[in-house]
């Protein structure tokens, strides 16, 4: 149990030397709190993993430091580090019982066997492996294999943080919602730091209180599910979580004015210094867009298709050369395929180069 | 959905029958009809019956106390190598490395020895072990070792083994190699994560990966270890005495050496069947190790109640999930 601070952290598979774009994972300094249930989210490739892995020590990164209660361990193996992983891949000990694999961790650090039995008794009742106890783990189902993994974390009562890459991604789709919420219900029992690698927005969102974005070797938001969905402080956040992600359209900003296509769209903050020569978009997401009959002095759109949702209908449109989403209300057709576009001001935000800009009030 | 029937296919195999006959059945059975007869020469042949089998099997006449001696010599000597090769391949398989140019390298140096024809490898450890002008023999001479491997029995062993484990040590430590490459890294991690000593890694991990290719290492090393013939011959020609005359060594003797026809079929046939038998038994073992996991899973189901709608056991056709 422990807080972990990331200080200056930064990770090249090239060496410190290497430019600093092709970082795996690029400076970062942030806090992870104790106790907290994190997320990390992004793409293939943005780093998130190499993160993770760098704090379970598997990886020593190029620069900086990682403190676990202010104590720095960078330079700790994985063995010294007091961290469990559960791998995208289930890991089982073929030769074991599902109790032996429990047990083989503490057997490591050399526990006494009645302790051992113990925690393993505690454990194998908390994931529900109780009744597999005795058995080979070899022919267990995927998802019960993931628990044998986890629980091989969780029977150290020493751990400082349970991380998980991806953990789900061999697991089926019903099962998948089962096991999150048990690791949901695990990390209000258990008061465990869990930071949990994925590329499913769902997944994470669902999962964490804090969920951190990576895009490209860089942390770009670190936010409450809300907070992403409200306010992304970067367009990709924006495109990236939501479905579909936001509408990001390049637009001319002055005042309390954005101008599209010569049309005019009313801003709620003034945004009167914008940095010169950025480049300027504003970002919308689709549900505070509306798309009603054309009319004048709204901006006019082409409808290319409908998607029905179930619960909602989202417009896709065209504007000029940009494509955006809108929401289109219960009894919207449109017959000759042009509509008028609502855009609701306070939930519209301005870019600039990518980044949010807080306008004034 | 109906297959169709049409009997003229068996037209097809006519003739893989007709050569598989002519090559292999009809000297079988000219050798079988060999083991039932006895002949001086000449072409001249006596019926004997079993009479050669029934001397092969007993200790006391000349030709069943050959054959025994050297079936059992045979069988230390597997057992030998076995007990060698197989520990030395798991540790030079180990101790190699993952990645870089030296794989490379590593896996020339360790095929070399595989690639040298059987009588070449008898030629160059023969001339090696002399103590004359022999690299080997001439060094543990000077620094005092008495070695001599024409006249001493020990020697003669020493040498015949030393040369089979630098022969194909390597073979399983390629198998070994093998099925270590296949061990996915996040064990490596997991483990380290779980505290485990080199030791505890090597038995939680990469012993029971590497079950598999060990069993076809030892099937392969036995068999051919069983049969060997080419490098004790041209080493130590079967001595010195009769210390190091394997079972085929023996055969040739009789068929070739004395041109005893009966005799020399009869031990063939008996050889041919052991190899059989126990080719049988791996093949038994080997399969059944796989069968049984499948009859274990799908038995699983009925034999305990679900205790939870999470756990359910593997259905005994669906592949192996990811890694495992």
């Amino acid at each position: 149990m422990a807080r972990i601070d990331l200080v200056d952290l930064a990770h090249s598979y090239g060496g410190n030397d290497a430019p600093q774009e092709s970082f795996a994972l690029k400076p970062v300094t942030m806090t992870w709190r104790q106790g907290g249930a994190y997320a990390l989210l992004g793409p293939s490739g943005c780093g998130k993993t190499t993160l993770l892995n760098v704090i379970s020590g598997i990886i020593t990164p190029s620069r900086g430091k990682i403190l676990f209660d202010g104590v720095d361990i960078t330079p700790l193996s994985t063995q010294k580090r007091n961290i469990a992983q559960v791998f995208q891949f289930p890991v089982i000990y073929d030769t074991m019982t599902v109790g032996q694999n429990l047990a083989f961790p503490l057997k490591n650090r050399g526990v006494a066997k009645a302790d051992i039995d113990r925690r393993v008794a505690e454990i194998g009742r908390l994931l529900d492996l109780e009744p597999y106890l005795n058995r080979k783990a070899t022919r267990l189902t995927a998802d019960a294999k993931q628990k044998i993994s986890l629980g091989r974390g969780l029977v150290r009562n020493d751990v400082a943080a349970v991380l998980f890459d991806e953990p789900l991604t061999v697991i089926d789709p019903e099962l998948k919602w089962q096991l999150r919420s048990k690791l949901k219900a695990l990390h209000r029992e258990l008061d465990l730091t869990m930071i949990y690698v994925t590329h499913d927005q769902t997944e994470a969102l669902t999962f964490a209180d804090t969920v951190v974005v990576m895009h490209d070797g860089r942390v770009v938001q670190s936010g409450t599910p809300a907070e992403l969905f409200d306010k992304p402080a970067h367009t990709f956040v924006g495109y990236f979580i939501g479905s579909p992600g936001m509408n990001i359209l390049p637009a001319e900003v002055r005042g309390r004015e954005a101008k599209i296509d010569g049309h005019v769209i009313a801003l709620n903050r003034s945004y009167d210094n914008l940095p010169a020569g950025a480049k300027i978009e504003i970002g919308v997401r689709p549900e505070f867009v509306e798309v009603v009959a054309p009319a004048p002095g709204l901006l006019t759109a082409r409808i290319e298709r409908i998607d029905d949702l179930g619960r909602i209908r989202f417009a896709r449109a065209r504007l000029g050369d940009a494509k955006l989403a809108a929401r289109a209300p219960a009894g919207f057709t449109s017959s000759d395929a042009t509509a008028g576009l609502k855009f609701d001001p306070s939930h519209v935000h301005v870019y600039a180069d990518s980044l949010l800009v807080e306008g004034a009030a | 959905m109906d297959k169709t029937v049409n009997q003229k296919a068996w037209f097809l195999v006519l003739p893989v029958f007709l050569v598989v006959a002519f090559s292999a059945v009809l000297p079988l059975m000219t050798v079988v009809n060999y083991s039932m007869q006895d002949t001086f020469g000449n072409n001249q042949f006596f019926w004997n019956g079993v009479g050669w089998f029934k001397e092969l099997l007993d200790p006391s006449t000349d030709l069943g106390g050959r054959f025994l001696a050297s079936l059992g010599r045979n069988l230390f000597f597997s057992m030998v190598i076995l007990a060698i090769q197989v520990p030395l391949g798991i540790v030079v398989a180990l101790s190699m490395p993952r990645e870089g140019w030296t794989v490379a390298a590593c896996l020339i140096i360790l095929a070399l020895p595989l690639l040298i024809p059987w009588n070449v490898v008898g030629t160059i450890w023969q001339i090696f072990g002399r103590p004359d002008i022999g690299l080997l023999g001439y060094v543990l001479n000077a620094i005092g070792i008495d070695y001599n491997y024409v006249s001493n029995e020990v020697d003669a062993w020493v040498t015949v083994i030393v040369m089979d484990v630098w022969h194909w040590t390597s073979l399983v430590a390629l198998l070994c190699y093998a099925g270590l490459k296949s061990i996915p890294d996040a064990y490596y991690q997991a483990a380290q994560i779980d505290g485990a000593s080199r030791w505890a890694v090597f038995k939680a991990i990469q012993l029971p990966k590497m079950n598999r290719v060990l069993l076809i290492a030892v099937l392969l090393r036995f068999m051919d270890s069983f049969m060997i013939y080419t490098e004790p011959f041209v080493v130590t020609g079967g001595g010195p005495g009769n210390s190091t005359t394997f079972v085929s060594i023996e055969l040739v003797k009789i068929a070739l050496g004395q041109f005893d026809l009966g005799k020399a079929a009869a031990l063939s046939l008996v050889y041919n069947l052991i190899i059989l038998i126990v080719c049988w038994i791996f093949y038994t073992v080997m399969t059944n190790a796989g069968v049984e996991r499948k009859v274990q899973a799908s038995s699983e189901p009925a034999a305990e109640p679900k205790p939870s709608a999470a756990l359910k056991p593997v259905p005994a056709l669906k592949p192996k999930e990811g890694v495992a």
